[in-house]
């Protein structure tokens, strides 16, 4: 949603792109054909207040629905991402409403009953894939929701990873499921408890608790500027792994080996 | 991460036009013999210390003279800065002070603490202070979560593993700052960042692992130590929505207060600031919260597109917390050089601007002319590669233009799938390779056409290890802050960062609330000696600040400096 601006809807007209009509809620704007839904809004003297965030793809702010000139099926699409086209018919979607659950994700175990639980509509499920058909991120939305389902917690958060939360697959769903916090929730399960954890970082972690860096970082911290760029230019450089996985280097006064 | 069929943008024609993909031969040409040389470990070489500099003294936006002016009024006064960021400071508030002498004394919100913006920095501080138990109020512009955190895409840096350490991660980020960090900010920052992937970790943050467990790291920019923690290449937007997710869990103690920035800090009548006006951008209407501290959190600042550049940020980056601050007496440091960051997008015209994360070329992805020639190392500290593009276009006769005009240069990223493995492309860069799908553009088989954009605000508001600022009761951490990344920022740095100040400001703001007398009265003196200043200096404006959002109102192109 948008606030209209001040002004007469007067863009400059630039001599190689042709202007099409599009219709922002019923009302006709002639916009340039090269621009996204988000910027011929802007253009024809929308200043964005809702229904605009990063502005590139990822913050799922902009959940734009519209029909096409003689087409029957409604469309998805993230307004910053999707270019105009000539008639169509289009509003944006400022707010999905749905309701997160609360819980403490300390004291949940990683399976299908912490979800089941938490959000008991994922059974209502009829599998008819009306919310794939919408994600403006193509993420098939069904298939994740089948996957938890059958109890696979991390089919369902990598399925789900490139969601931006925009909502529109609940809002879809004829059986009124709550898709995007289900997956947010198995991926949070997934990410705490079904990927292993990083033994190295835990041990890195107790070496620095345990002061084992601080005399190394008061050194150089006490280091004059001229021995600290003569230290920056002569750093050893470690290679990408596609070049040497086995590579060791040659200094470790700096380092703590086992 | 994508299972089906990617959608396509609805209208316009689709994919590279004929003379695009003419050029696009030369790099095809090339790209075998680039490879062996890869593959035997011959890079083109890093420029020495000197070179550098030479380059930047020639090139950088920031570098060169013009698009800046000296500051007439605070802190920062006779200061060189550049236009769009004076314009900033020397305006007058929104409100008029006089109008608010008597819902001061019936503020609508009172808390412990309230946090201005609802990014990364805000929501780490709220989920520590509560954890220290306090009350907390955040406030943000737009949406939970819309920031510059959710843009984030290619990883976070902290020295954990065997062949690393933060002794490491001290030196790169020193000297990718060109020496001008805070030596005190860069210990808290290097020392504490394993501390913060772990903690993440336990929030529930899906970092890209192997089957061990082991983080799956990646180099940067001017990072001698495989470093980087990613989740494929939307790492900041992983992390963002498990925050939010994690706040809205705690909703007795964490008010969030959606589409209601601040447009100007309070304080008592010890000069401690006590709170904020908000204003209400659905319903117009202002709202007074006091608070026994309040933590800035609200960002950075390209959509003030400094020196006329398209930037990467997101709608709401106004700058607006650095105006506020300094009308409160905190100076700014680090302001000179913005972030240009080299690979912004070219082509499609749609997206404008917008960031190509470095993680392309820390897979291995180089920077081509348009004769089909490498002409920089890929991992060049940002500003360095930035100016050695704006260099290849302007002097060397090696730039692309494109049907509309615009400069740029090749980002070879056919190389990953080539070094890697067939499917990398799609895998680890699993947004991009949408974003670009969208436009008929495989980026896994094409190149794509890059050229700087706006990035980062490197500098801000003055703070110590703990995030205080120099006025009592303020606190800071994020983007808006300076003296970290000293005048230019390493990649994976600012993920960090706003986790490691978040916390310690969390932390350090519950002491400071213990030790505080509360105050009595609340008061906008600070604004009115600021515009008697502004008076008495003869700034003669307009100009209101926080501008808060953008206006783009009936503009056909996007910004952009270098257009032929």
């Amino acid at each position: 949603m948008a606030t209209k601006a001040k002004g007469k809807a007067s863009g400059k007209k630039s001599s190689e792109t042709r202007l099409i009509p599009i219709y922002i809620m019923g009302k006709k704007y002639e916009v340039p054909e090269t621009l996204t839904i988000l910027t011929a809004m802007e253009y024809a003297g929308y200043r964005h207040i809702r229904g605009c965030g990063c502005r590139g793809g990822i913050c799922g702010a902009c959940a734009t629905v519209y029909r096409l000139s003689g087409e029957y099926r409604l469309k998805f699409g993230l307004a910053c991402q999707t270019v105009v086209a000539p008639d169509m018919y289009l509003a944006q979607i400022p707010f999905v409403p749905a309701n997160k659950a609360i819980y403490d994700i300390e004291k949940l175990t990683p399976d299908i009953n912490s979800i089941g639980r938490i959000y008991p509509d994922l059974y209502r499920c009829l599998a008819c894939n009306t919310c794939s058909k919408a994600c403006p991120m193509g993420i098939s939305v069904m298939d994740y929701v089948q996957a938890l389902l059958k109890g696979d917690i991390a089919g369902c958060a990598r399925l789900s990873h490139s969601c931006t939360m925009c909502g529109i697959c609940a809002l879809r769903c004829p059986a009124e499921l709550q898709q995007f916090h289900m997956a947010m929730l198995a991926r949070r399960l997934y990410g705490r408890y079904l990927q292993p954890r990083a033994r190295h970082l835990e041990k890195r972690v107790k070496q620095i608790k345990e002061g084992k860096f601080d005399s190394m970082m008061d050194a150089i911290m006490s280091l004059n500027n001229h021995e600290l760029k003569r230290r920056y230019a002569r750093r050893e450089w470690e290679p990408e792994s596609y070049e040497n996985p086995d590579w060791q280097p040659e200094e470790t006064k700096y380092l703590i080996l086992d | 991460m994508l299972t089906k069929e990617s959608k396509m943008a609805e209208g316009q024609a689709i994919g590279y036009p004929p003379g695009l993909k003419e050029l696009i031969q030369a790099v095809e040409h090339t790209r075998p013999e680039r490879l062996a040389r890869v593959k035997a470990n011959q890079h083109f070489p890093r420029l020495t210390r000197k070179e550098g500099e030479k380059v930047l003294k020639s090139y950088h936006p920031d570098y060169k003279p013009g698009g800046r002016r000296k500051l007439r009024v605070g802190a920062n006064k006779s200061e060189i800065l550049a236009n769009e960021v004076a314009d900033l400071l020397e305006s007058y508030s929104r409100i008029d002070p006089d109008a608010f002498d008597d819902r001061l004394k019936k503020p609508d919100y009172e808390t412990d603490v309230l946090i201005l913006g609802g990014g990364g920095a805000g929501a780490v501080a709220a989920l520590f202070a509560r954890q220290n138990g306090l009350r907390v109020v955040i406030a943000t512009k737009l949406r939970h979560g819309d920031s510059n955190t959710v843009m984030a895409e290619g990883g976070i840096q902290a020295a954990d593993r065997p062949f690393d350490s933060p002794y490491h991660h001290y030196l790169d980020t020193m000297g990718g700052g060109h020496f001008t960090n805070n030596p005190y900010l860069v210990k808290a920052l290097t020392m504490d960042a394993p501390l913060i992937i772990r903690w993440l970790e336990d929030l529930g943050v899906m970092f890209d692992k192997d089957k061990a467990g082991n983080m799956i790291e990646l180099k940067g920019g001017g990072i001698c130590r495989r470093r980087m923690h990613s989740s494929a290449d939307m790492i900041g937007a992983e992390i963002m929505r498990v925050q939010r997710d994690e706040i809205r869990n705690h909703p007795k103690e964490i008010q969030v207060l959606e589409f209601s920035p601040a447009v100007e800090l309070l304080i008592d009548e010890t000069k401690a600031v006590s709170g904020a006006i908000l204003y209400n951008l659905e319903t117009r209407e202002y709202s007074v919260v006091k608070a026994r501290a309040v933590i800035m959190a609200t960002g950075g600042f390209g959509r003030l597109h400094i020196q006329g550049f398209p930037t990467t940020n997101h709608y709401g980056a106004t700058g607006d917390g650095l105006v506020l601050a300094y009308r409160a007496g905190v100076p700014l440091v680090n302001m000179r050089y913005a972030q240009y960051h080299p690979t912004g997008t070219v082509f499609p015209e749609q997206n404008f601007g917008l960031l190509i994360t470095e993680k392309v070329r820390t897979l291995g992805a180089q920077f081509i002319n348009m004769h089909g020639q490498e002409f920089a190392h890929p991992l060049e500290p940002r500003d360095v590669a930035s100016s050695c593009i704006i260099r290849e276009c302007m002097e060397r006769n090696g730039r692309i233009v494109t049907p509309t005009g615009h400069y740029g240069v090749w980002l070879d990223t056919p190389m990953i799938d080539l070094l890697w493995g067939k499917g990398t492309v799609e895998k680890e860069l699993s947004a991009k390779y949408l974003q670009f799908k969208r436009y008929g553009i495989d980026i896994s088989t094409e190149p794509i056409i890059v050229y700087p954009t706006l990035h980062y605000q490197n500098g801000g508001l003055e703070i110590n290890e703990w995030g205080a600022t120099r006025v009592p009761g303020l606190f800071a951490a994020g983007e808006v802050t300076g003296g970290i990344h000293g005048d230019n920022r390493l990649m994976g740095n600012s993920l960090l960062d706003i986790h490691v100040f978040g916390r310690r400001v969390g932390i350090k703001v519950s002491e400071f609330i213990k030790a505080r007398k509360k105050g009595k009265r609340l008061s906008l003196s600070h604004l009115r000696s600021y515009h008697a200043d502004l008076r008495k200096t003869g700034v003669k404006t307009k100009r209101v600040a926080p501008i808060l959002l953008p206006d783009y109102v009936h503009r056909s192109a996007p910004a952009c400096p270098h257009k032929f």
